[in-house]
Parts: structure tokens; sequence; C-alpha cells
């Protein structure tokens, strides 16, 4: 008799094609849009280079222990979030339920904004870019009121993509060009993820590798425009100053926890699919470092760009300054340069003071117009689209860079949807004879009828919502029952145990440290405080109102008692569950315990579930 | 004779000094810049230029009112300065000492603002009239936005790939369904081995349903 030997993994669920597709499949999903928009601008406004202070000592208590778990988990127990922690002990099954609806939530309006991305991108073939110049009016006399107000570039965003409401309240009609921008949004999506990892696989070559490609193009381009050098300086120079604020130190660990997805599911999705025996922990660290190098590496072409936006609009304000003057005075051409402008004014307000107030000059700060700090779709969509229109080639680099972000968006994408694919898939909400594209297509259709609701009128106010609300304290909530979970009910003995027979070497102390106190108590500091400084104004936000007095400037706003409400439950849904789906069991489990013929399931391990 | 021919024409001067001055009636004030416009090809501004544009302005008057009665010393020019900048007035020879009325030049200028601004190779904000608007061009607007053109490429690229895929996957499953029958029809043909009157297959370990007996007796096997 002969024992034929036993092929591992023979339960035939899908596998890598190698290592490297799933270190870049992490590091996809890690790196997004966040590393571009939000980093630099968090590192511009906490004193610059001091801000790496607090950034790397979060990831190395926070970030990396938390992600390091995560893959261990997802590796040992080989199953989706809400599989996995029911594996861990069903009183936590909530945990699994509360990522997979967060993943859900997050899924809905991070692909609306790719559909702005790609609205941009199909509108940059053009000749002039339809952002830089504003439109005329009804009689041709002039150009439109609201664009003439407000630059071309607000216009177009606010008007012509957004078509804005100027209250949440008013949701304004469906804009049919985002309507198709979203389908074809979604039918990408469903076209790389059609069969789970088999094609996001293939897909994540291009979508993880491309950024790079073209951040190195920026950087050179941005590197070589006038003014970059400004940028830089402002950006880098430490302010060591600002540490000793502590909202600097909360900005910093709630940049960690959310630029690395933890708690989504989806990196516990990636890891089931790996092969038990392969090195989580080296895997873990090279992600994170991976992805706080590629924000730092973002930073450089992107404060070089609003380095150069900045010189230029320093220049124009002394161009329009000197044309001013040279007017009125009846001077020759060429006569007052940028480089002789201050003494000339000095002169001249000393000769014809009444004549240089009539002329009201603005003054000319180049400080004033690097302060002017944006972040998030502020970023991409109004300072960066002006950036580019001064560029020579305006129309490659527009292109370059929209497909930069939509790349960078649809990797982020894949780890979402690969969040909420493989629960479903395990717990066979389709009968398993039906394809995975069945489940696949299913669940794009349904998230792109859901999310019609962002492209109305007031659909950029709801994402704003969400951003704020569903995809921030709900993931602090989970990752902390996370941690407490597996070092506390599962036991971290046991864990490490697991880790062991996953690495081939002993758990390191720094793991053990960092998993059992520091990351849980980190976790539950940040939530403390970034609980507290939300509550202490009312929620409000900022509306474009052509009919506001101080226009174009944005409207302050408190959200109506209804937005709020469901402002509330978008942050409790998700943390809700984790109770809930304790009790619920804690009551199935008694109304067993009374049936003698009941028999406790076998609590598996990794190494069980594998020999 | 000589001297009432002096007189005439200090008459005429002083005359023309009334008409022509800045804030004058029926008055406008040119500002050029053509360091601006042309860089290092720039021309120097002097009488010759200044010449050229008074038969402009006779020329665009001419046009406008279709009657050849201006001329070009109808236009007078004044208060030239370094900017370039100075003022001007049409005359009108029919009347005396009169100047045209400021709406018939504006208007003339109007109508031919483009023949002018190309005459000094500049252009409507470099060859500027101050109170007179200049009307801005429409926009050139295709027939079909170029957005729908690119939006349709890209979709129908994403639906050519679904497709494939689609196709493919259910190529593949028929090709494993095909598969699979014919293995299971393989199997029914071979003949069932025997061993101690109990079937091969059965004694195959599967998962979860491990037979107690041989299970137990694992360790008098050697191990291979």
């Amino acid at each position: 008799l002969s024992a034929t030997p036993e092929t591992p993994k023979e339960d035939g669920r899908p596998k890598w094609d190698n290592k490297f597709q799933y270190i870049l499949s992490c590091i996809g999903f890690a790196v997004g849009l966040g590393n571009v928009w939000r980093f630099p601008y968090l590192c511009q406004i906490h004193g610059g280079g001091a801000f790496l202070i607090p950034y790397f000592i979060a990831l190395l208590f926070e970030g990396i222990p938390l992600l390091h778990l995560e893959l261990a988990l997802g590796q040992c127990l080989r199953k989706g979030s809400i599989g996995a922690w029911n594996t861990i002990s069903p009183y936590l099954g909530g945990v699994g339920v509360g990522s997979w609806m967060v993943s859900v939530l997050v899924s809905l309006y991070y692909n609306t904004v790719l559909t702005w991305v790609m609205w941009y991108f199909i509108n940059s073939f053009q000749e002039p870019l339809p952002w830089s110049v504003c439109p005329l009016n009804e009689n041709r006399t002039g150009f439109n009121e609201e664009c003439h107000e407000s630059t071309a570039v607000n216009y177009f965003w606010y008007r012509k993509t957004l078509n804005i409401t100027p209250d949440i309240a008013e949701s304004g009609t469906f804009q049919w060009w985002l309507i198709l921008c979203l389908a074809a949004c979604w039918a990408i999506v469903y076209l790389c993820t059609i069969r789970g990892i088999e094609t996001t696989g293939k897909a994540i070559y291009v979508t993880a590798i491309f950024p790079y490609l073209v951040l190195t193009i920026f950087l050179i381009q941005g590197l070589t425009l006038p003014g970059a050098t400004e940028g830089l300086i402002y950006l880098f120079t430490p302010n060591l100053n600002t540490l000793k604020n502590p909202r600097v130190w909360l900005d910093a660990a709630t940049q960690i926890f959310f630029s690395l997805s933890l708690a989504f599911g989806g990196l516990i999705a990636f890891a089931s699919y790996n092969p038990t025996k392969n090195d989580c922990e080296k895997d873990a660290v090279t992600v994170a470092i991976v992805n706080s190098m590629t924000s730092l590496y973002a930073s450089i072409p992107v404060f070089s760009v609003l380095g150069f936006k900045a010189t230029t609009a320093y220049w124009d304000c002394l161009d329009r300054n000197i044309i001013n003057i040279i007017n009125e005075f009846d001077l020759p051409e060429e006569s007052i340069m940028r480089q002789n402008y201050t003494s000339w004014i000095s002169f001249l307000n000393s000769s014809y003071p009444e004549k240089i107030a009539g002329l009201k000059l603005k003054s000319c700060d180049l400080q004033e117009f690097l302060d002017q700090s944006v972040s998030g779709t502020g970023l991409a969509f109004i300072v960066f689209t002006q950036a580019i229109i001064l560029m020579p080639g305006s129309q490659a680099w527009a292109i370059l860079f929209f497909i930069m972000l939509f790349s960078l968006g649809l990797s982020s994408m894949f780890g979402n949807i690969e969040g909420v694919f493989t629960p479903l898939l395990e717990l066979q909400i389709i009968p398993k004879s039906a394809p995975k594209e069945l489940l696949s297509g299913i669940i794009c259709l349904i998230s792109f009828l859901i999310a019609l609701c962002f492209t109305l009128g007031s659909g950029s106010y709801w994402i704003d919502i969400f951003d704020r609300y569903a995809a921030s304290v709900p993931l602090l909530v989970l990752a902390f029952f996370e941690v407490i979970g597996v070092v506390y009910i599962y036991k971290i003995k046991r864990f490490s145990e697991d880790v062991e027979w996953m690495t081939g070497r002993k758990l390191n102390l720094f793991w053990q440290i960092t998993w059992r106190f520091i990351s849980p108590l980190l976790l539950l500091i940040v939530f403390m405080a970034f609980v507290t400084l939300q509550m202490q104004k009312p929620p409000s936000y900022t509306a474009w109102n052509p009919k506001y007095e101080g226009f174009p400037i944005k409207e302050e706003k408190v959200y109506p008692p209804w937005v709020q409400a469901i402002c509330v439950l978008l942050a409790s849904l998700p943390c809700v569950c984790v109770p809930l789906v304790a009790f619920f069991h804690l009551v199935k489990q008694k109304r067993r315990s009374k049936d003698p013929s009941f028999v406790p399931p076998e609590v598996s391990s990794c190494q069980g579930a594998n020999s | 004779m000589l001297r009432a021919l002096l007189l005439v024409f200090s008459v005429v001067a002083i005359a023309h000094a009334e008409l022509c001055k800045p804030d004058a009636q029926n008055a406008f004030k040119v500002r050029i810049s053509i360091k601006t416009a042309l860089g290092d090809n720039a021309y120097a501004w002097d009488a010759n230029e200044e010449y050229l544009f008074k038969a402009m302005v006779a020329f665009a008057m001419r046009r406008y009112s279709s009657k050849s009665t201006t001329q070009i010393s109808n236009v007078l020019l004044c208060n030239v300065t370094d900017r370039v900048s100075f003022w001007f007035v049409v005359t009108d020879s029919s009347k005396n000492v009169t100047t045209v009325p400021g709406s018939e030049v504006e208007a003339a200028i109007r109508m031919n603002r483009n023949r002018i601004n190309n005459a000094f190779l500049l252009s409507d904000k470099t060859l500027q009239f101050l109170k007179i608007t200049s009307t801005l061009s429409p926009p050139v607007e295709p027939s079909t936005p170029v957005w729908l053109i690119v939006f349709g490429v890209v979709l129908c690229l994403i639906v050519a790939g679904i497709i494939f895929l689609v196709v493919s996957g259910i190529q593949k499953h028929k090709k494993k369904n095909k598969e699979a029958t014919e293995r299971e029809n393989l199997e029914e043909k071979v003949e069932v081995t025997l061993e101690n009157g109990i079937p091969c297959e059965a004694l195959d370990l599967k998962a979860g349903h491990i037979n107690g007996v041989f299970a137990a007796d694992d360790d008098r096997f050697t191990s291979l």
C-alpha cells in the first residue's frame, strides 16, 4: 500500500503565479492616491522634513506590526476576512464582517474618484486644454461670469465636471458625462478582476509599475522647471518646533495607518492565496518600506511643480503691476524689469505717492503663493492642472499625469474588490458550479448602480462624507480588535508558533512587544484623539456657491441633521458588527449548549489546517 | 503773400493743436507695445511709422464711409510718448475745423481692426485702442466633442477585452468539463482492482474520511 504523497494546496484555491505578483499586488494596494496628494501636503504643513520623524516612528511601531499581523493571518488561515475571523473565533466574526462592509463602502466611492480622473484624461486630448480658457458668455462680449470671477481651472472642475450644487441638500440632476465615465471605470474594474487574482495578477504588472515610470518622468521634468528649487526647499526645510504640536503626531499615525490600507480585509485576502511556507515577515517589511519610500519619492515632483506654479504666479503678479505702472507713467517698455521692480517702486512711491496709490497694486509675495497648500482632489484637479497649462506640451503632461493617477487608484481598487470578492466566494453566495465571472460581474454591476448617486450634482459632497466617516474611524476600531483578537483570544503563543512554522525562524521579540502592547495602545490613543478632534466642532463642509458674497472663496456650511445621522451611521455600522456578531454567536452557543448531542467544533490552527 | 501763407499755417497749426489733445472730444488714445509683440525683431517707432498709422486710419475711414474724402492730412497725432502711446483725431475737411464723431471713427476702426493690426505686425493686445473694445473670436467647436471620440475608443477596447476574457473562460470551462467526463469514462473501463476483497479506491485516504482500522496500522509500513 502506498500512500500518495499529499500535494499541499489541493483544495483548488487559486494561487499567485509567482511571489513577485503577490508583493506587487500588496504594494499596489497600499500605494494609492493618498501617497501623491496627501503625504506631500502633510509634509508641507507640518514642518517639512521634521514631519518625517513622527512618520517613521509611526511606521515602525504601528504600520509594520499591523501589516505583518494581517499578512501572517491571511497566509496562515488561507481564507478571506470573514472566513479568517470566524476561524480565529466565532465571537470575532464581526471583525471580518466589518472589514467586508468597509471594503464595500470604500469601493463605491473610490471608483467615482477614478471617474473624475478618467473624465480629465479623455479631455486632455484637445488643443487648447478645456480648463485653460474661460468660455464666452451668451452675447460674446466677455467671458462667462462664474469663470471670470474664479479661474478657468476652478470653473472646469466645479461646473463642467461636477456641475456642483451650492448645498448638499440640493441633489441636482444626474450628470450624464459622469455616468458614462463611471460605467467605463466599472467596466475596467470588471475586466481586471473578472477571475479574481488570475486576472488582477496580470493587470497589476502594469498598474503598479507604470506610476513609478511617470513619477520619474515628472521628477526629471519638474526639476528643470523654474522655481522648482524654491518649492523643494519650502517642502523639506525642517521646522522642529512643529513636533511640539500633538496634531502632527496624530496626522503621522493616521497617515501611516490609512496609507497601508490596513483592516480592509484586502491584505488578508491577498495573503490567503500564498503558499503557507512563505516569509510573511519579510513581505510585510518590504511592502511598508516601499510604500513610505513611494510617498517620499512622489512628493519631490509634486513639490517641484507646486514651486514652479507659485513662482509663475508670483511673476505674473509682478508683470501685471509693472504693466500698470508703465501704462500710467508712459514709460518705455522693458524699462522696469522684475529685478529692478522694487527699486523703481520705492522711487516712484516717493515722487508720486498719489498716483501709485491710485493704481491699487497688489503686493506680490512668493512665500504667500507657496503657502497656498492644497491636498486631495483640489491638488490634482485644480492646482496641478493649472501648473500643467504652463508647461510646454501640456497635452502630453496632462495625459501622463491622469493615466498615472488612474493606475494608482486602480491598483488600490483591486485590493478593495478582492476584500469584497474573496469572502463572498467563500460564503458561496452563488452555487459552486457557477463561474467566478458571474460573481465579479454581479459585484461590479450592483456597485455601479449604487455609485450612480455620486454622479448627482451634490455627489462630491457625499464622497467627502464617505471619505471622512466610512474610511476612517471604523478602520481604527477594526484594527484594534484585530490585534486584541489575535494576541489575547487566539493567544500570542499559538500565533507565534504559526508564524514560526511559516517563516522558518523564531518570532522576533520586536513583534511580541509591538503586537502585545505598543500597537494596541497606539491604536487606542489615535482613536481617542481622532474622535475627540472630530467632536470638537460641528461637522461642516465648504460649498461652491456662485451666489455667495465671498465667491470665489468657498462657503462654510454645517451639515443638516439628516446628513449628520448618515455620517454617524456610516462610521458606526462596521464597528457595530463586532459586538453584534459576538452577541448573536453567544445566543446561538447558549441554545446549542442545551442540546446534549452537540459536539463543539475543533479550533484549527495554521498547521492543523494544512496537514 | 508769404506772410498770408504763414498766417494760414499758424492758424491751422493752432486749430490742430486745439483739436488733438489728450481727452479732447472724439479723440482716442492708442497704446503700442512693439517689444512685447516682436521681441528681438522689434522695430523703432518713428515718423515713418506714424505716417503709416495715419494712412491706415484714413484707409479705415474711407472703407467705412465709402466716400473717398478722408486724406492722410485729416488724421492728427499728438502727445507721442516713449511708451509708445499717443492720441489721434480725424478731422472733417468738408466742415471747417471739426472732428469726425467718435462713434464713426470707432466703427471704422472696428471694421478694419485686423488690417490695421497686420500692417504693424501686432495684435489686439499689443496695438490697443483704449475705449474701443474688440469682439472676442468664438471658440472653435468641432461637431462632435473630442472627449466623446476618445471615450468611444476607450470603451471599445474595454468591451473587447471583457468579451475576450468571458469567451475564453467559457471555452476553458467546456474543455475542463469534457476532460472530466472523458476521465470518468476511462476510469469506468479500467477493472476495479481488489486487494483483500476491498476495492483499491477505498484505501485512498480521503479528507475527513479516514478509516480508523487502516490509520492505526500506518506505522506498520515503512515510510517511502
